[in-house]
């Protein structure tokens, strides 16, 4: 759905929103430039989100490099999504102290106020399907609600899709279309760059009232679409996403879990970069005294040992076992269970697997 | 054409609770039914407490300091007093709870996952199934058909433990062997001299089970592979599959669907089951490692 209006700035329109937010309060977090590579962290000022800088990506491969258009946007997303700072790789859920006879409860932390700068379309979409898995069911996760009412999505679209991204494929990209607060195009024209923003909420249009931006103009918009239309269209990576959540449910005893299980190093690293991820482990830790003990919870993976442990061994000991389901269940089962696919084409899953293996070719494998 | 789908969107009226927190328990009562497994009975430690629970739904009992594991419940006589819970030590937490004392106390979350059909079952003959400690999810549903024992036809009750010293709930069998209504049958794996019952695999009592194949509900737990077995004892004598049920069992951290570990093929074995009608899972419970 196209919009047809959106406001247009430059950068000091971006920073002049930057201040306006912080005198609200919020923790920001968006892109940055850390340990070699595009990471999210807290912005304390506008110049610490990354700029200048593009990526390259391969199958296991990742890196960045500095490029003379000094764009915010220029990169495809990193190793970390937001799903971190909706549901975090450790959280306490509740401490208790006492003895075995009595003992009383109390509960964890509570989420800050946040706001994400430069939310990917496939990012963005990965958020929503974590809605459907914390909100949408027959129970409700409440950090996760808690964490979601306050939050604030500055979206932004992707000029530049990495090599391994697709999105198109998975219709989730490479332009929000919604979900948002405030929508930015980055654009690189002639006279330098300049930015798009649609706006997605009312707490969107409250913000950019405030800037008191300039309508873009005929010509502005038809340059975004174009750098949309030739960002889609530089995706090479395709599949039919209910096509494969059908194709998994025939192949479960196909000989290709078999030949991936060899390469798989069950490292659980593509579990750990996917955005929609969302599996857990409970940990349980008590002091030296025994009177007092914390109830945490960690991010867990389906390629861990522990994982699927009952009385009596593992049911998915071997490595083919369990990158079987991982694949049938981001991309087969999810539907059954939330009523969409799993994945959203970001190709993290790929850059980040350390042998390689690109559940894109495995759907081919499969098919064969 | 859209996969299949079990997804409805909820869209909660009420503020809700946090899944995550526990009611406090006090260990009022304390049986242990063999070597490794042991009986609670839990009372609520201040006024909150679990409730409508129904026969084969589990609780999420937590040990002071060391964890939290998924338990059937037991029984459900008197649970608007109390929960009772039968824990077999195999490992870290159960075992704490086996050493519980009286007195004690323990979170509990709960009650979650499906239960025993009874609606479906009623006017039924009823064939229960139950192998080793998988007889304590079946022991509520074995309650409540004999307190509404009219509203259901013959009651077979066919359990196999592996010997004579793993065989619990005793007072039960003497009164179910007692009761005039319940067929009830036992055997055991490997026998000692001093046993006088069946000996062998608890599908061979099928054959000593009175019941009108095409208006019987069938009602099983166990080891997965012992109800592999039992499922196809019940085919073979003519019980139409969907009205054969077996309750699941995998790693559980959350029980709310969360954590992802109880996944077996497209379910959540904590809330879409552990109790399923067997056309649900016949296509997975025969692919290794699923």
């Amino acid at each position: 759905m196209a919009k047809h209006h959106a406001f247009r700035t430059d950068i000091k329109g971006l920073i002049s929103l930057f201040s306006q937010l912080s005198g609200q309060g919020y923790s920001q977090i968006g892109p940055l430039v850390r340990d070699g590579a595009i990471m999210l962290g807290e912005i304390q000022s506008f110049d610490d989100l990354a700029q200048g800088y593009t990526d390259e990506q391969a199958q296991g491969h990742y890196r960045i490099k500095p490029i003379p258009n000094k764009g915010l946007f220029q990169y495809a997303v990193g190793p970390q999504s937001f799903k971190q700072y909706l549901h975090p790789p450790r959280r306490k859920l509740w401490s208790t102290n006492g003895t075995n006879q009595n003992f009383t409860v109390e509960t964890g932390d509570k989420p800050q106020k946040m706001v994400f700068w430069g939310v990917r379309s496939c990012d963005l979409e990965a958020i929503k399907i974590l809605d459907r898995v914390f909100l949408e069911g027959a129970f409700v996760n409440k950090w996760y609600q808690q964490a979601r009412e306050q939050l604030l999505i500055i979206a932004a679209s992707c000029p530049l899709p990495s090599a391994n991204c697709f999105c198109t494929s998975t219709h989730t990209g490479p332009k929000p279309e919604s979900g948002f607060d405030l929508g930015v195009h980055e654009i690189s024209g002639n006279n330098g760059i300049y930015y798009l923003i649609e706006t997605g909420s009312q707490k969107g249009e409250k913000l950019i009232k405030k800037l008191q931006l300039q309508w873009a103009s005929a010509e502005e918009l038809e340059s975004m679409e174009r750098m949309i239309e030739k960002a889609a269209s530089s995706m090479k990576k395709r599949f039919e996403p209910t096509e494969a959540a059908e194709l998994l449910k025939k192949t479960l005893e196909h000989k290709y879990w078999d030949e991936v299980g060899n390469r798989c190093l069950s490292c659980a690293n593509c579990t750990m970069v996917c955005p929609t991820c969302f599996c857990t482990s409970t940990e349980d830790i008590t002091d030296i005294t025994g009177e007092h003990s914390e109830r945490w919870l960690r991010w867990d993976s389906c390629f861990n040992g522990d994982f699927s442990y009952i009385q009596g061994g593992k049911v998915r000991g071997s490595t083919p076992a369990r990158y079987r389901q991982w694949m049938t269940h981001k991309l087969s089962y999810w539907y059954h269970q939330f009523g969409t696919s799993g994945c959203v084409g970001c190709g993290r899953c790929v850059t980040w697997c350390p042998v390689g293996i690109d559940i894109t070719e495995g759907l081919e494998e499969l098919a064969r | 054409m859209a996969p299949e789908s079990d997804y409805a969107k909820v869209t909660q009226q009420t503020v809700q609770p946090d899944v995550w927190l526990p009611v406090l328990y006090t260990v009022q009562e304390r049986k242990a039914e063999n070597r490794g497994i042991v009986t609670l009975k839990l009372a609520p430690s201040e006024a909150e407490m679990i409730e409508s629970i129904e026969p084969g739904q589990f609780n999420m009992l937590y040990a002071f300091g060391i964890g939290e594991i998924p338990i059937s419940i037991s029984s459900l006589w008197n649970s608007q007093q109390q929960l009772i819970h039968t824990i077999q030590d195999v490992g870290t937490v159960s075992k704490a709870f086996c050493n519980l004392v009286v007195g004690d106390q323990v979170g509990v979350r709960g009650a979650f996952g499906t239960s025993w059909p009874l609606e479906e079952a009623k006017n039924k003959d009823i064939v229960i199934l139950a192998g080793g400690v998988g007889i304590v999810p079946l022991r509520p549903l074995i309650e409540r058909i004999l307190h509404d024992r009219n509203d259901y036809g013959k009651l077979n009750v066919l359990y196999g433990a592996r010997s004579s010293e793993n065989i619990i709930f005793h007072q039960d069998i003497i009164s179910w062997q007692a009761d005039p209504t319940l067929n009830f049958q036992i055997t055991v794996d490997h026998a000692y001299s001093n046993w006088r019952g069946n000996v062998g695999v608890v599908t061979r009592l099928i054959g000593n089970a009175n019941f009108d194949p095409r208006n019987t509900a069938a009602f099983i737990c166990g080891p997965e592979i012992m109800m592999n077995y039992a499922v196809h004892a019940c085919l073979d004598v003519d019980i139409p599959e969907d009205r054969v049920y077996l309750s699941m069992e995998r790693n559980m951290k959350c029980a709310t669907g969360f954590c992802g570990h109880c996944q077996f093929g497209p379910y959540f074995v904590c809330k879409d089951g552990a109790v399923f009608a067997y056309p649900q899972v016949k296509s997975y419970l025969n692919i290794a490692e699923l």
